[in-house]
């Protein structure tokens, strides 16, 4: 008896449940819950930069990224923007150089030679700089070759050739990597001291330096003039921010998940090429920009006229140390 | 010729592992690479589902967009496929997928990345169809011996679709149909540009 009244009262409420049926949890909803939708998310995800992710059984935590919009974004930066930037930068820098050699061409040793010479750079400062610079012109021609070498090189000498030089361009950057960090650590600590930037640095720039700058000597400057600074920093704190960025991309997943690795390939690809273009300058500059400028890291012997028109405070230093050669037999006067 | 897509039905997934499972005995993938995975998003929450990804054979690839050596090409069948002779595993590809598909073996520089491994659709390689060259680099060609990648034929609740798009995207529509609900195709805006209504 008592079990039929329990059957009729559980019918009744059975009967009265649709009404209370929006306050009763934890019983299992048919059907479920309105489920995250792929179309709305893949939308979202892509407007905001976020992504898509969630929990996976196998031990990757990697492969838990179910959609990450930002590849397309960085597919644009690396098709687009590097393309772009790289090439204007690098092309312009050319034209420019070419346009002044043609109108200005190579600027000369006002007083002439002087056949007395005075060491600028002894051994290990020279070895330090050609370590890093020969180092550098690898990594760029093999970092070039990643974003212009496929409409460049590869239609030259087709695909099998391109792979393998690609390939040993691939490892040679990895390799190369360290002793041009350590190029960069030891040019630091050897010239930093010189390159700190003072006033007289805004006046040789208001001159237009030792380059642009006609007539005139430029401003007298002591072992490093404004120009010369900036390379110096140029190359320190650029090749270091490039050596960081580049580290995060030989170790992948060492130090950050892919959004990072995105973010560092980027830092790392618009620094190169505006330091590829800017050193461009340098490397003219040093060769057939200036009579007398190799010799400084080339026998690091540079001429006492030289180094009076670029470096006149630093030359008064050195004389009064007694370090500039004797003048040979027979030679000019040295000038000033 | 079809145009061969993936598609997962989330609401019949249950994440049972099996088309990872299938994919890496089929090809013998190596250690540490799983050309398909399941994800599982809002685990343990309301609306929690499982979705089976690999390479989705984008319509605009971005790996081939953005590949140094032009390592990649489509196939007629429009699924995207690359050339391990001329990859250089520099990770570009990696950077810019969408689904997270292209691997790399750590066999390079400092265990650096080696050549680039993903999800083949079953369809090896460009060496010649069904050699053990081919076996050895991408794994086996079950699309040249006319049948479609395994993990989604072994599925068991056949969650996972895969074959000419417009067919599974009729199924997929069928069914959302019937039951009154569906979270959607996963990846199809991305991937193809396509929405599926659900």
């Amino acid at each position: 008896m008592s079990r039929l009244l329990l059957a009729l009262f559980a019918a009744a409420f059975l009967a009265a449940a649709p009404a209370s049926a929006q306050n009763v949890v934890g019983t299992p909803a048919n059907p479920a819950p309105v489920p995250p939708r792929a179309l709305e998310l893949e939308m979202q995800q892509m407007l905001t930069g976020g992504r898509i992710a969630g929990r996976v059984t196998i031990p990757d935590e990697r492969a838990a990224n179910l959609i990450q919009p930002a590849g397309q974004s960085w597919r644009d930066f690396h098709n687009t923007t590097l393309t772009w930037v790289g090439g204007i930068a690098i092309l312009g820098v050319l034209a420019v150089l070419a346009l002044f050699y043609m109108t200005r061409g190579r600027i000369p040793i006002e007083g002439g030679p002087s056949g007395r010479t005075i060491e600028r750079f002894n051994l290990l400062d020279r070895s330090v700089h050609w370590m890093t610079a020969s180092t550098f012109v690898i990594l760029a021609l093999s970092g070039l070759n990643l974003t212009f070498g496929r409409f460049l090189i590869l239609p030259l000498i087709g695909p099998e050739a391109f792979a393998t030089l690609s390939l040993w361009g691939k490892i040679a950057h990895n390799f190369l990597a360290f002793p041009f960090t350590l190029g960069i650590v030891l040019m630091f600590l050897l010239w930093a001291k010189d390159n700190i930037p003072n006033g007289r640095d805004i006046a040789w720039f208001k001159a237009g330096g030792g380059l642009i700058g006609k007539g005139a000597h430029p401003p007298p400057a002591g072992r490093f003039n404004g120009g010369q600074k900036m390379v110096f920093w140029l190359t320190v704190l650029g090749g270091a921010a490039v050596a960081v960025s580049g580290y995060i991309l030989v170790f992948p997943f060492a130090f950050t998940d892919i959004a990072g690795q995105q973010l560092a390939h980027m830092v790392h690809g618009l620094l190169s090429v505006l330091m590829i273009a800017a050193i461009m300058a340098h490397i003219y500059i040093g060769s057939i920009g200036m009579e007398g400028a190799f010799d400084a890291m080339g026998s690091g012997q540079v001429d006492l006229n030289w180094a009076k028109e670029h470096h006149a405070l630093w030359v008064e230093q050195e004389m009064a140390r007694g370090r500039v050669s004797a003048p040979p037999a027979g030679a000019a006067a040295a000038g000033d | 010729m079809a145009r061969m897509m993936f598609l997962c039905d989330a609401e019949r997934c249950i994440e049972c592992n099996a088309c990872v499972t299938a994919c890496k005995n089929e090809h013998e993938v190596p250690w540490g690479i799983n050309r398909r995975r399941v994800v599982t998003i809002n685990d343990g929450k309301p609306g929690e589902r499982s979705i089976s990804m690999a390479c989705m054979h984008c319509t605009d690839a971005p790996c081939a967009a953005v590949c140094p050596t032009s390592c990649f090409y489509t196939t007629a069948d429009a699924v995207v496929l690359h050339d391990k002779d001329t990859c250089i595993g520099c990770g570009y590809c990696f950077y810019a997928c969408p689904f997270g598909a292209p691997q790399y073996p750590r066999v390079g520089n400092f265990g650096g990345r080696g050549k680039m491994d993903k999800c083949t659709y079953c369809a090896g390689g460009p060496q010649q169809d069904n050699t053990a060259a081919e076996y050895a680099q991408y794994g086996s060609n079950r699309l040249a011996e006319g049948k479609l990648p395994l993990c989604a034929e072994m599925c068991s609740t056949k969650a996972l679709l895969a074959g000419d798009g417009q067919i599974i995207a009729q199924i997929y529509r069928e069914r959302v149909q019937q039951r009154g609900y569906g979270s959607g195709a996963w990846g199809w805006r991305t991937a193809y540009r396509l929405e599926v209504q659900s």
